[in-house]
């Protein structure tokens, strides 16, 4: 009994993605509406759930199942990129003529998979979340499937990450050929090997790391993002660059800090090694983009090399430094994306980043916001993604590692380029087409909370987030 | 050497050779028979293992149905496999390279693999001698393996509806049985009365 409460917001999630199955089933393509709302409750009634079953540790299952301060923290981030990327996909759904009712109950399944890797604590549990949580967002960015685009991005994703599954685990079964166990306290246990098998060992972490690497798209495994996220439907793209990222980088954390901790030295190469990779092609590769929504997947590229620094450092400060990365990372993809729906001409959406040209006279507010997010993106003090790359900062160079944070910054002032030349193009050039006024709501309101979040109001926020990613960091070790 | 030891070897080369021909072979149909191979050489080797349950299963699902039926998709679409392998040449020199780079770190990773003596035999859940397979599979399954079980049970959730979502068409001016529509016909609705004139047909 005390295994099913441990696992009550999970459960919740499951029985009620079922439910919603069943509504959508019965009443057809109408009960979108519904079943959105209905999804987004149902991830408010596990997140309260959550909350109340407190942030100690408690383990479920034989020790496969374990929730803590740590997964309180990523779960609620996860939580949230889902209950946004809901909220952006109203309008755009119905006009393209897709607002099926399999989309809301495919998003809690997939959230389900997310909740089950940020809780995985045995090699068996965490690849059935991850499986869980990947064969949804394949369904997903398949899902305009009369758009070639889309069903060639459902269908790169799919190939890619099973051959990232398939490396995944061969990397698992290595660990477990060598360690005899998949729990992830019996591998810590057996720590380095005796002789030559922690060779075998090392092997096996390696290509664990890069099954890890695929899922938050760090280079060299990053090949899949542009063309996913330029392919699929636009609030699927905002779902892809929200919770799935946030729920791959705390497997990553967990798996390498509480069940590698003797070798810690040997993964942190691995791991500098993917952030600095990224950093750099996330920010030069990103210079050339037209397409806002392939920017924005290089953009993403190089945030994930900014946060895997952090946990390059192996420290509690480290892994306090991911997750403010990754909740405030969250908050502004969303954000920006839910600008990027905003993008509307007369003829439809539009994906170039030229058209915001003098957005600022057109359509202020909305340039605003824009604006905010990415001064926020590009780290500009007294918005909130300073203080992400602050905190992590701050902790890799505690750890001695200084040639990662310079070129940590020397990254992201060169990203800062294709930040700031968007905010050019809204505020100092003349429009050349004129962007409708928006009529969803659910834009407006992601929008502005997400600018309203990243402005320099979150000085109010930060101490608690920041507070809370340390006892969630704490937790680990 | 015991008959054991030579089925083994009889059942692990035919298991690799076959494993190789489903990539090399150019015709498809021959592709798949060879996985067909594969699977029942593999039962084979499971049977060898004493897990007859499993060697069924893979007889009666793979064998029966996921191979038959991979078989009817390869004969029915029309892969032109000349057009497919264009792009082989291209990809070769670095594919190798890849192959030969994992190759080397395998070789090294078994060169000096050391089996810890004691758990030679040692199965993660041993099984009770008087037990069968199915019995002692089940017995862990519902209990041990509770989580990961309903967990797969939901990732097969998702393909059904996944496959639904992506290919299920509801098609235009097909005639479907409608029941209740067909007992609310009365007369009036159903018959038409036309007064036909003598000598001249409808």
């Amino acid at each position: 009994m005390s295994d099913v409460l441990t696992v009550l917001p999970e459960l919740i999630l499951a029985v009620g993605a079922m439910g919603l199955l069943m509504i959508g089933v019965f009443s057809g393509d109408k009960s979108y509406g519904l079943l959105k709302w209905l999804a987004s409750g149902l991830f408010a009634v596990a997140f309260l759930v959550m909350i109340g079953s407190g942030a100690e540790q408690k383990l479920a299952f034989g020790g496969m199942f374990v929730t803590d301060a740590f997964a309180l923290f990523m779960k609620s981030v996860v939580l949230t990129g889902a209950v946004f990327a809901l909220g952006l996909s109203g309008q755009f759904m119905r006009e393209r003529g897709i607002a099926r009712f399999e989309y809301p109950v495919l998003v809690v399944l997939a959230v389900l998979g997310m909740m089950m890797m940020v809780s995985a604590n045995d090699m068996l549990a965490l690849y059935i979340g991850l499986e869980l949580q990947s064969l949804a967002l394949y369904v997903l960015a398949a899902f305009n499937r009369d758009k070639l685009r889309s069903t060639e991005a459902g269908l790169k994703y799919f190939v890619l990450g099973a051959l990232s599954s398939g490396m995944m685990l061969y990397g698992i079964s290595l660990i477990y050929g060598f360690t005899g166990s998949t729990s992830f306290a019996e591998i810590a246990a057996y720590g380095i090997g005796s002789g030559t098998n922690g060779l075998g060992l090392l092997f096996g972490l390696v290509f664990l790391i890069s099954g890890f690497a695929f899922k938050v798209s760090a280079v060299p495994f990053h090949m899949w993002a542009p063309d996913v996220y330029e392919g699929a439907p636009t609030p699927i793209t905002v779902f892809f660059g929200t919770a799935p990222k946030v729920a791959a980088m705390a497997l990553f954390v967990r798996a390498l800090i509480v069940s590698f901790p003797d070798l810690t030295q040997q993964w942190q190469q691995v791991v500098v090694f993917l952030s600095v990779a990224s950093m750099i092609l996330g920010a030069f590769a990103g210079l050339m983009q037209t397409n806002i929504k392939r920017l924005m997947a290089y953009s993403s590229i190089a945030h994930m090399g900014f946060a895997l620094a952090g946990l390059a450092t192996g420290t509690v400060d480290g892994v306090q430094g991911v997750l403010v990365y990754m909740a405030i990372y969250m908050l502004m993809t969303a954000g920006t994306f839910a600008v990027i729906l905003g993008m509307r001409r007369k003829d439809g959406l539009t994906e170039d980043i030229s058209d915001l040209a003098g957005l600022a006279k057109t359509r202020p507010a909305l340039a605003a916001i824009m604006a905010t997010l990415m001064f926020s993106l590009a780290g500009i003090p007294l918005l909130a993604g300073f203080f992400a790359k602050l905190y992590v900062f701050m902790a890799v160079v505690e750890a001695g590692m200084y040639w990662l944070a310079v070129v940590g910054f020397v990254t992201s002032t060169v990203a800062a380029v294709y930040y700031l030349r968007i905010v050019k193009l809204m505020y100092f050039d003349e429009p050349n087409e004129n962007i409708e006024p928006l009529k969803d709501r659910g834009i407006a309101y992601v929008g502005f909370v997400t600018a309203a979040l990243n402005s320099p109001l979150h000085l109010l926020l930060i101490w608690p987030l920041t507070l809370a990613a340390g006892l969630a960091a704490q937790s680990l070790f | 050497m015991s008959l054991t030891a030579l089925a083994f070897y009889l059942f692990a080369s035919i298991t690799v050779f076959s494993g190789f021909m489903v990539i090399a072979s150019k015709n498809p149909v021959h592709s798949v028979l060879f996985l067909i191979l594969a699977f029942f050489n593999a039962s084979g080797l499971f049977l060898l293992l004493g897990a007859e349950f499993l060697a069924m299963l893979l007889i009666i699902i793979y064998v029966g149905a996921v191979a038959v039926l991979f078989l009817f998709v390869v004969m029915m679409l029309d892969i032109n496999y000349t057009e497919m392998r264009e792009g082989f040449l291209q990809y070769l020199p670095i594919g190798a390279l890849i192959g030969l780079i994992v190759l080397v770190e395998l070789i090294m990773v078994v060169g000096v693999w050391q089996v810890a003596p004691e758990i030679i035999g040692t199965p993660a859940v041993a099984a009770a001698p008087d037990l069968t397979n199915t019995e002692a599979l089940g017995a862990v399954l519902y209990t041990q393996y509770i989580y990961a079980f309903q967990a797969a049970g939901i990732v097969l959730l998702i393909a059904m509806i996944g496959a639904i979502v992506l290919t299920l068409r509801t098609r235009e001016g097909v005639k479907r049985q409608n029941i209740s529509q067909q007992n609310r016909r009365t007369p009036q609705t159903a018959i038409e009365i036309k007064k036909v004139k003598v000598g001249e047909g409808l």
